[in-house]
Formats: C-alpha cells, sequence, structure tokens
C-alpha cells in the first residue's frame, strides 16, 4: 500500500478544474442571497396580493385627489343635514355624524396612516439599528449602559408613554403620534440588532477580515451590517402594519392625532357611539384600517420566509 | 542591524528555540523595512518566546471580579524557519487554536514575544501592524463561516487588495483575484459567485485564496482540512504542499489529526494544556517520542491497517484533559500519565533534550519536558 | 463491577425464527422530497450482520449511510422522506410491515443507537441517573429505587468513575467521552441485540475516542451484540470492523471482510480513499487525490456515479449502472462476503 501511495500519478489539476467547472454549471443560474430572496418572493401569491394592496394604499396617499374628486379641507364638505344617511350611489361610504362623506374622509385617512406608519419605522429603524450596532460592536459597559437605557423605554407601555408624551408636548398631528411611537419603539429594533451584530462579530469571516488589517468601519459597514440586514428588513416590514395600528388605537383613545387631521382611528372613535343605527359609519374606516395592517403583515411574513435562510 | 541577545541551547541541528535576532529598527520606515526584507531559507523566520495567553473569569456584571484564569497558552516558545511546516497537534482545550490567535494578533498576548523578523509583533501598531499583517496570513478551519455570506468570491478574494492598496493598482485587481483563483483550482469563471454556491473544499479554495492574496511569507493554517470529506481533504493537503513550494512559504500547521500534520510537516510540536510537552522533527517525533503523552497520543490513533490491529501496542490512557482553569501542579500530564511519581507533581519538567539523551547522536536526543523521558516507537507494530 | 443479570422482563436474545442473519436490509429505497425536488439519499441498499459481528458502513457525507441506519431504526422523520422500496428484516421479519407499536417495542430494547453528539441526544435537564433508569421504569416497571439501582450499575458498567456519586449529576457537568459513555450505557440498558453506532467517536478527541471504542469493542463481545458502525474513518474500520460496505451516493459500491478490503479493493472509490489518506507510520511523497467533488443527490451522474470521478471510466460507466456483483479470485473461486459495484472490478482488484 505505501509504495502505491508514492507511486499514484499525481492529481492533474487542469482536470479537476475543469472537473469542478463541469459540477458546478448547475449552480451557475443561482445569484447572490438577496437575488435569490427577491425571486423566492416573486412566486409567492401572499407577496403579490399584499404587494398590489400596499401599491393601492400608497398611491392612495401620495395623490388622494385621484381616487375623489372631494376634498376633505374644503368649505362646505361637511353638510350637518347629510347627518349619518346610509350609502348612496354618489357617496358609497355614506355620511358620519358630522355630515361629511366618509369614502372622501377614508381616502384621505389613509394618507395620515402611511405617514404614521412609515415615519416611525424609518425612525425607530434608523435610532435602534445605529444604537443597536454601536452596543453590538463596542461592547463592555457601553453595551451595558445602552441596554439599561432602553429597558427603561421598553418598560413604559404605549398608552402611557403616549399620554405622558401628549401632555408634555400636546400635538395631535402625524409627526407628534410619529414620534411618540418612535421613542417608545425603536429598543426593540435595537435589540434585534445587537443580538445579530454579538452573534456575527465573533464569526470566522470577521476574525479573517481583522487579520487582513481590515479598521473597524470597514469591519462593520462591510462584514457586520449587511449580514444583519435580513432580519431588520423583516421586522422593519411587520412593524409598518402593527404602527399603523397603534395609532389608530391611540387615535381611538383620543390621545393620537386630533381633529381637524383625519385618522381612521379617530372615525372608528366617533362611529361608535351610532353602531347600532348607523355601522356603515365605522364598518368603512374599521375594514379600511384592517385591510392596511393585514396587508402590511402579510408582507411581512412572507419577507421573513424569503429572506431568513434559517426558515428555509 | 541585528545583535544576538540570547545564547543557544545546546542540541541537534534545528533548535527549537535558536538565538534570537533583534531587528534594530526605531522609526516606522525602518520598522516596516525590516519587515518586508526577504529572509533567506532555513532561517527562522518567526521566533515565539514564553508567549501567555490567560482569559480572565470574572464574576459580577458591572463590577467584575477576578476569580481565576484559564490559561488555554502557558508558556510556548518556538521557532518557525523559512520555508518549513511546523505541526502543532494536541486535543481540544491545549491551547493550539490559542496559539494561532495570538500569532495573528487576533488575541492580544497576556506575556511573551512573538518576533517577526527581529521585531516583536505584539508590540506593532498602525501601519508596521499592517505590514506584518500583509506578511502574515491565516486559514481558517471553518469554510462556512470563515467567508462572509454576503460578500462575491471576487470581493472576498479581492478585499485584501482594498485594505492594502499598494499591493495591486486599482485596475489589475480584478485580473489578480482571477489569478488567484486559478491558482487554487478554481474556475476564474466564478468570480461572481457567492461562497453558499460552493462545496465545502471548494469554500476552503477560497479561503486560501484570500489568504495568498498579499504574497505573504508565512500562513498559520488552524485545522485547515478538519471539517472536509476525507477526498477532499486530501486535495486540500496537496494544493497547499504545491502553493509552499510556488511561493516559498512557511506554515504553522495547527491540526489534531497525527496523521495528516506527519504528512505535511517537517517538525511536529505537541502541546498538552498550553504547554509544549515535546517538539522535533517528524521523524523524532513519530519514530522515537520520549514523552509519555505523545506515546500515548500517537497508539491512541487508529492506523487503516486491519493487519496492524493485534500487533500494535495501544497506550489507552485513562481520564480526560484536566480543566485549563485549574491544571495540576507540576507537570500537567501527571494526572494520567502512568509514569507519573511524586517529583511530577512538584517539579514543572523544562522542554529541553532530556538529560540522558543530551550530548547523544540518537533521533532521541530532542526537546521532551518529562522527567522521565525514554524512547519508545508506538506507531509500528510490533 | 456486576454484569446485570438476565431476567425474563428483557427479551431473551433470540426467538422464533432463528435462521439467517440478526439483521438483513434488502434493497432499501430512501427518498426525500424537497423544494428542489426528489432526493434520493439511498438507493437500493442490501446487507446484513450477524450476532456478535461488527458491520462497518463507510462513506462520506451525503453517501446515505446515516440515513439507512436512521430507516432501521424508524426515526426518519416521514414526510419528508419516504421508503418506496425496501425491506429491513430483524430476525426474519420485515420491520417495515409491523405496526408502529411493534416498532416501538423493538426500538430501544432490541435495537438502540449511540449518536455522534452525546450533549444532544440527553435531556439536559433531567440527570443522568434518571434518564439511564428511564429504560427501566418504562420498559420494565421498575421501581424508581430499583431502576436508580440499575442506573449505577449501567456507569459502573461503562467505566465511570465514581458512579454512584455522579448518579444524580446533570448531562452538562459530565465531560465529552464520559457523555457518550453515559450515551453506551443508555443503549445498552435493555441488552440489545443489535446496536448502531453512527460515528460515535467523531465529535471526541483522540485518546478519548481510543477509550469510547475499546469499550465498545469489549461489551459488544461480552453481549454477543450485532454493530453496525457508521463512520467515515478508515483508521476507526480498520481497529473494530469485521466486515465493510462502502457506500457512495445512496448505493453500496464494495462490501469485504475488513483484511481483503484493504489488501486489495475491488472498487476504485474504496482504492482512491486507502489512498489519499495520509499514514502515521509512513511519509509518503503526495497524497492520491480523488478528483472532483462527492455528488450532488438531486443529479446523480447517469450510470456509475463515480464515474465523473474515476481513472478507469469508459463509456459503459457513463450509461449503465454497474450491479453489485460478486469478486472472484482470478481463477473464478469466489471470494466469500466479498462484492463490488464496479464494471472493471476485475481491472481494480487483479491489476
Amino acid at each position: 500500500m505505501s509504495e502505491k501511495t508514492i507511486e499514484r500519478p499525481t492529481t492533474d489539476e487542469a482536470a479537476l478544474a475543469k472537473e469542478i467547472e463541469a459540477d458546478e454549471k448547475a449552480a451557475a443560474r443561482q445569484a447572490s442571497l438577496l437575488k435569490d430572496g427577491w425571486a423566492d418572493l416573486r412566486k409567492r401569491p401572499m407577496f403579490i396580493v399584499s404587494g398590489l394592496v400596499i401599491l393601492l394604499l400608497l398611491a392612495l396617499a401620495v395623490v388622494p385627489g385621484l381616487f375623489t374628486a372631494r376634498s376633505p379641507f374644503s368649505d362646505g364638505f361637511c353638510q350637518l343635514q347629510n347627518s349619518m344617511t346610509p350609502p348612496t350611489s354618489g357617496h358609497l361610504f355614506g355620511y358620519d355624524v358630522q355630515g361629511c362623506d366618509i369614502y372622501t374622509r377614508t381616502v384621505y385617512g389613509a394618507r395620515n396612516s402611511i405617514i404614521v406608519g412609515v415615519v416611525t419605522t424609518i425612525a425607530t429603524t434608523l435610532i435602534g439599528g445605529l444604537v443597536g450596532m454601536l452596543a453590538g460592536l463596542i461592547g463592555g459597559w457601553i453595551d451595558a449602559v445602552l441596554s439599561r437605557v432602553t429597558e427603561v423605554f421598553s418598560a413604559l407601555p404605549l398608552l402611557v408613554g403616549g399620554l405622558l408624551i401628549m401632555s408634555i408636548w400636546g400635538g395631535g398631528d402625524v409627526w407628534s403620534v410619529s414620534l411618540i411611537m418612535a421613542v417608545l419603539g425603536w429598543p426593540q429594533v435595537f435589540r434585534i440588532m445587537r443580538g445579530e451584530v454579538i452573534s456575527n462579530k465573533y464569526n470566522d469571516y470577521v476574525a479573517a477580515a481583522r487579520a487582513l488589517g481590515a479598521g473597524p468601519g470597514r469591519i462593520a459597514f462591510r462584514h457586520i451590517l449587511p449580514n444583519t440586514l435580513a432580519p431588520v428588513i423583516v421586522i422593519t416590514t411587520m412593524n409598518l402594519g402593527v404602527y399603523i395600528a397603534a395609532e389608530a388605537a391611540l387615535s381611538y383613545l383620543g390621545i393620537g392625532i386630533q381633529y381637524p387631521n383625519i385618522s381612521w382611528g379617530l372615525m372608528i372613535s366617533d362611529a361608535q357611539d351610532r353602531f347600532l343605527t348607523s355601522p356603515h359609519a365605522l364598518l368603512f374606516p374599521a375594514g379600511a384600517l384592517s385591510i392596511t395592517v393585514l396587508a402590511f403583515i402579510m408582507l411581512g411574513d412572507v419577507v421573513r420566509d424569503a429572506f431568513d435562510p434559517k426558515m428555509r | 542591524m541585528a545583535d544576538t541577545t540570547e545564547a543557544t541551547e545546546p542540541g541537534d541541528a534545528t533548535p527549537n528555540v535558536s538565538p534570537l535576532e533583534v531587528a534594530d529598527a526605531h522609526s516606522v520606515e525602518e520598522k516596516v523595512a525590516a519587515l518586508d526584507a526577504p529572509v533567506e531559507r532555513g532561517e527562522p523566520i518567526l521566533q515565539v518566546r514564553n508567549l501567555v495567553k490567560h482569559f480572565p473569569l470574572t464574576q459580577g456584571i458591572i463590577v467584575k471580579r477576578h476569580v481565576g484564569a484559564v490559561k488555554a497558552v502557558d508558556g510556548v516558545s518556538f521557532d518557525l524557519y523559512q520555508g518549513e511546516t511546523l505541526g502543532i497537534v494536541g486535543e481540544s482545550g491545549c491551547g493550539k487554536s490559542t496559539v494561532a490567535k495570538v500569532l495573528m494578533n487576533l488575541e492580544k498576548a497576556t506575556a511573551g514575544e512573538v518576533f517577526y523578523k527581529g521585531q516583536d509583533i505584539t508590540k506593532l501598531s498602525g501601519r508596521a501592524l499592517k505590514a506584518v499583517r500583509r506578511n502574515i496570513q491565516m486559514i481558517f478551519q471553518d469554510p462556512y463561516t470563515s467567508l462572509n455570506p454576503r460578500m462575491t468570491v471576487g470581493d472576498i478574494i479581492g478585499e485584501p487588495f482594498d485594505i492594502h492598496p499598494e499591493v495591486a493598482p486599482k485596475g489589475d485587481r480584478r485580473q489578480r483575484v482571477r489569478e488567484l483563483l486559478d491558482v487554487v483550482g478554481l474556475n476564474p469563471e466564478y468570480i461572481n459567485r457567492y461562497p453558499h454556491q460552493f462545496s465545502g473544499g471548494q469554500r476552503q479554495r477560497i479561503g486560501i485564496a484570500r489568504g495568498l492574496a498579499l504574497n505573504p511569507e508565512v500562513i498559520i493554517c488552524d485545522e485547515p482540512v478538519s471539517a472536509l470529506d476525507v477526498s477532499v481533504q486530501a486535495q486540500v493537503i496537496n494544493l497547499m504542499e504545491r502553493l509552499q513550494d510556488e511561493f516559498n512559504l512557511s506554515y504553522v500547521f495547527i491540526a489534531h489529526d497525527l496523521s495528516i500534520v506527519r504528512h505535511i510537516s517537517d517538525r511536529v510540536g505537541v502541546m498538552y494544556l498550553g504547554r509544549i510537552a515535546e517538539i522535533g522533527s517528524d521523524e523524532q517525533i513519530y519514530e522515537h517520542p520520549t514523552h509519555p503523552y505523545t506515546q500515548a497520543l500517537l497508539s491512541a490513533v487508529p492506523v487503516p491497517d486491519p493487519d496492524a490491529r493485534e500487533g500494535r501496542e495501544r497506550i489507552i490512557l485513562t481520564g480526560d484533559v484536566p480543566s485549563p482553569a485549574n491544571p495540576p501542579s507540576g507537570c500537567s500530564f501527571r494526572t494520567r500519565c502512568w509514569k507519573a511519581q511524586d517529583k511530577c507533581a512538584e517539579e514543572t519538567p523544562l522542554l529541553a533534550v532530556p538529560e540522558r539523551f543530551k550530548g547523544l547522536d540518537t533521533p532521541a536526543a530532542h526537546e521532551s519536558a518529562c522527567h522521565f523521558a525514554e524512547e519508545k516507537d508506538v506507531v509500528h507494530a510490533g | 463491577m456486576t454484569i446485570i443479570d438476565q431476567t425474563d422482563a428483557v427479551p431473551a436474545p433470540r426467538d422464533g425464527e432463528d435462521t439467517g442473519p440478526l439483521l438483513d436490509v434488502r434493497d432499501l429505497h430512501v427518498e426525500f422530497h424537497t423544494r428542489e425536488g426528489v432526493v434520493r439519499a439511498v438507493n437500493g441498499v442490501n446487507y446484513s450482520v450477524n450476532s456478535g459481528e461488527t458491520l462497518a458502513v463507510l462513506g462520506e457525507s451525503g453517501s446515505g449511510k446515516s440515513v439507512t441506519a436512521q430507516a432501521i431504526m424508524g426515526i426518519l422523520d416521514m414526510p419528508p422522506a419516504s421508503i418506496p422500496q425496501g425491506e429491513i428484516r430483524f430476525h426474519g421479519r420485515d420491520m417495515l410491515a409491523m405496526s408502529e407499536e411493534e416498532r416501538r417495542k423493538i426500538r430501544g430494547a432490541r435495537i438502540a443507537m449511540i449518536f455522534q453528539d452525546a450533549l444532544s441526544s440527553l435531556n439536559p435537564v433531567l440527570s443522568v441517573g434518571f434518564q439511564l433508569g428511564e429504560m427501566f421504569r418504562v420498559h420494565q416497571g421498575m421501581s424508581r429505587k430499583d431502576a436508580k439501582a440499575k442506573a449505577v450499575e449501567l456507569m459502573d458498567r461503562v467505566k465511570i468513575p465514581a458512579a454512584a456519586a455522579r448518579v444524580n449529576d446533570y448531562p452538562h457537568q459530565f465531560s465529552g467521552g464520559m457523555r457518550q459513555r453515559i450515551m453506551i450505557a443508555m443503549a445498552l440498558a435493555l441488552e440489545p441485540d443489535l446496536i448502531i453506532a453512527d460515528e460515535p467517536t467523531t465529535a471526541l478527541d483522540v485518546t478519548v475516542q481510543a477509550q469510547v471504542m475499546d469499550l465498545l469493542a469489549e461489551l459488544q463481545r461480552e453481549y454477543r451484540m450485532g454493530l453496525i458502525l457508521i463512520t467515515h474513518d478508515l483508521g476507526v474500520v480498520a481497529d473494530v470492523a469485521d466486515k465493510i460496505a462502502v457506500m457512495y451516493a445512496g448505493r453500496i459500491v464494495e462490501t469485504a471482510p475488513v483484511h481483503e478490503l484493504y489488501k486489495r479493493p475491488a472498487h476504485p472509490y474504496t482504492r482512491g480513499l486507502l489512498d489519499s489518506i495520509p499514514r502515521l507510520d509512513q511519509k509518503g511523497q503526495e497524497l492520491y487525490a480523488i478528483r472532483g467533488l462527492p455528488p450532488n443527490l438531486l443529479k446523480v451522474p447517469r450510470g456509475c456515479a463515480f464515474n465523473p470521478r474515476c481513472d478507469r471510466a469508459q463509456d459503459v460507466c457513463r450509461t449503465d449502472v454497474p450491479p453489485l456483483v460478486q469478486v472472484t479470485e482470478q481463477d473464478g473461486t469466489a471470494l466469500p462476503g466479498r462484492a463490488s459495484a464496479c464494471h472493471f472490478w476485475k481491472e481494480t482488484i487483479h491489476g
């Protein structure tokens, strides 16, 4: 056996390369993980349905004028004599207690919901992501202090925090509501980001980059950040829906968006007293809210399935 | 330019520890120049002296109290000669991977020095340290975690050029990456692929290409084939040997597989609980081991030859490796050693040529940290 | 060190149809249905084990060696796995035709399995004494106290020092080698007729690996158990096996008694494997390396699965799947227990 080992012809590296090439050809169709995720997404009916709904919502938010000829802010929009009129052919959703057209208000309500959802999501992702990244990367006492701070924020219930901030700053428009939710919401993103950074920073590829002489900036942005993005993208998508629902809840309870601004939550709140006699005033805004929230949560769900490699 | 500061150990032709030549470089320019100067074949290129790495054990969250230390590496000295492969073997927890990390400056040494071309790299920083990084590279054990999954193969192998732009001008880099892929036996067309599209053996080739990119002189290999299938291991080992000849590399080859280490190494050091138990040429260690731990380790390796199973003497050690947080006094191997006597508990044996073999022209005359060193061939049957 | 006494409750090692081998796997197929397609992990495997015999199943990752073992144990997740074809005869009865109830009685009591990763195979929140004793309580209705005494006895049996003192310890308090001993003790508890050990020492250090393999061999001799050792390590196989089945891409490519296989392999894959491992007792020049990569089970090459990596491959290898045929001497005398699935086995073995 021993002589054989030595005498055997040595491996021909060129043949080997050719061999590997043949074996790899089938894999050539594949592309990056993100592209894989996208390819996977496109095939899912849930993604198409929720995507279409969200596109429609975006259109409502950006150009409400396309969907309704009336403007809720024009003089004479509300006519008290129309109070609580049920749906008619020209006014598909009917009128509310003030005699305002519910369809137009629902269309314009989409804008505020979307703004609150998007602004809050961007704010929480930026703040939570950045602070979480710092805490995870630096570690030590900075991490300990930041973690305690986020615990304080996340210990505050949304409603109590909302009341507190409202009583200090007042407000009642989309921006103040977004601010409240961003302040209370960023610890969630922080925790996810910090955990991801910590679990990634001990990977061998980070050690390999350090061994090459890479500086902290390169390690953070080139190596760690891209590997933490997938879970953050997933939570961000899901949060859009959650924040829209939370805004409605705050407005419903009277500590969110206030008159004269339009909010689905506010519309639901106004309509609830007369639900038994005029259910339409509640059902239409509530339906719009449910569909919106559901669309974003469905989207988050399919995004997670597509992007989270552990789920594959 | 250089002066000798330490006396030579008496002994054989390739001493474990040779005279230290400390480079006389003060400014950064001088240091970088000295680090990039060539070393002749057979001269020491890396000299490790009394290297210690303790990981402190602490209690408490805010106020941390020291309650002890894991003595992962506890006084290791060896030389790596230009163009050779030094194998380091040992079981898990013996500190061999920690040695690799400290040599790469990924962990800070608790004490001791690592001289590369006469400069203590544990004390370098900034540009001088970057020059060291260019010259000492590493191959990792796990081909699945050592490549960034979000980067293409081209970006992974090209990253060294981004960090050390002086090595290759920007326009040449893609071409260099293609050449490197070709050198390690991968198709250069796969430059835009992602790591998950490759098998374990191919990924390890990518890791090797990245290690080669800066034309290093020393490569620290930490278990480079242990995660690979048997049939793929041989491919990677052959590749590493070919690259060593082609690029005049010196390897520190860390592994637990004694057969592979013998195959690739010129000299071998056996580690146990943070110390080197025995070190010598591959023939000295494998054919003429004098340390009981080496003998037990060698005899425990299953030999792929069923005829050998009756004839071979096997030393089956009792018990497990003690915790490096609380190693035994004296000789750390004494708790599992069949030769242990009172002396072993009281006196730590030094790594030196045993008294009885000193001055003799025998392969047993190599460094072994045992009070009762004696030769025993455990590898061959009968 | 006491031997567990034979009680009536423990099934006698053999009963009923006593003819033929202890375990006989015939033409076993296992498929996995995945999103990418059907993975044929096991593709017509035949092997058998007798009492007191050690069969080593040798193969690389993806060869189907572990899947076969899981099919024998009946611990495959079905779906995604399915067994479209084949028989697994234990004491002459096909286990695949048995009811789930019958199989459960065999599992653990008559056929036991030892896994690679002892830490994840033991329940971390129960003491090892409790887990060992559970075998006796559940299968034999023993009292808690008796079961614990049995557990101590078993721990003694697998040479765990200070067994009586450590019986209440939890798995994480033991070292890797000791945990693997506990796994062995658990497998032995009901004195099974057959033990399947799936890479039992891969995760262990060399010196501990030797201890564990020694113990396993000793216990096997004592209880006259059949042992199926699944491994990729040619050294371990040479040390303990009686006969060997080499697997590649879900098929057995060669079977042989242990001495024969190492002396003159009859399949190019086996030969390549033997030549590609470095040896402790000799220093070679360059290793022989099998070129290419183990096959992707989603697209196994046509014909002989090994053909793209084989030095001997001819056109016939790319079209026809070679059957596993009896290997003979040059003069035609059959070599007992030897078979090869290579079109050119004659050339391979006789040069």
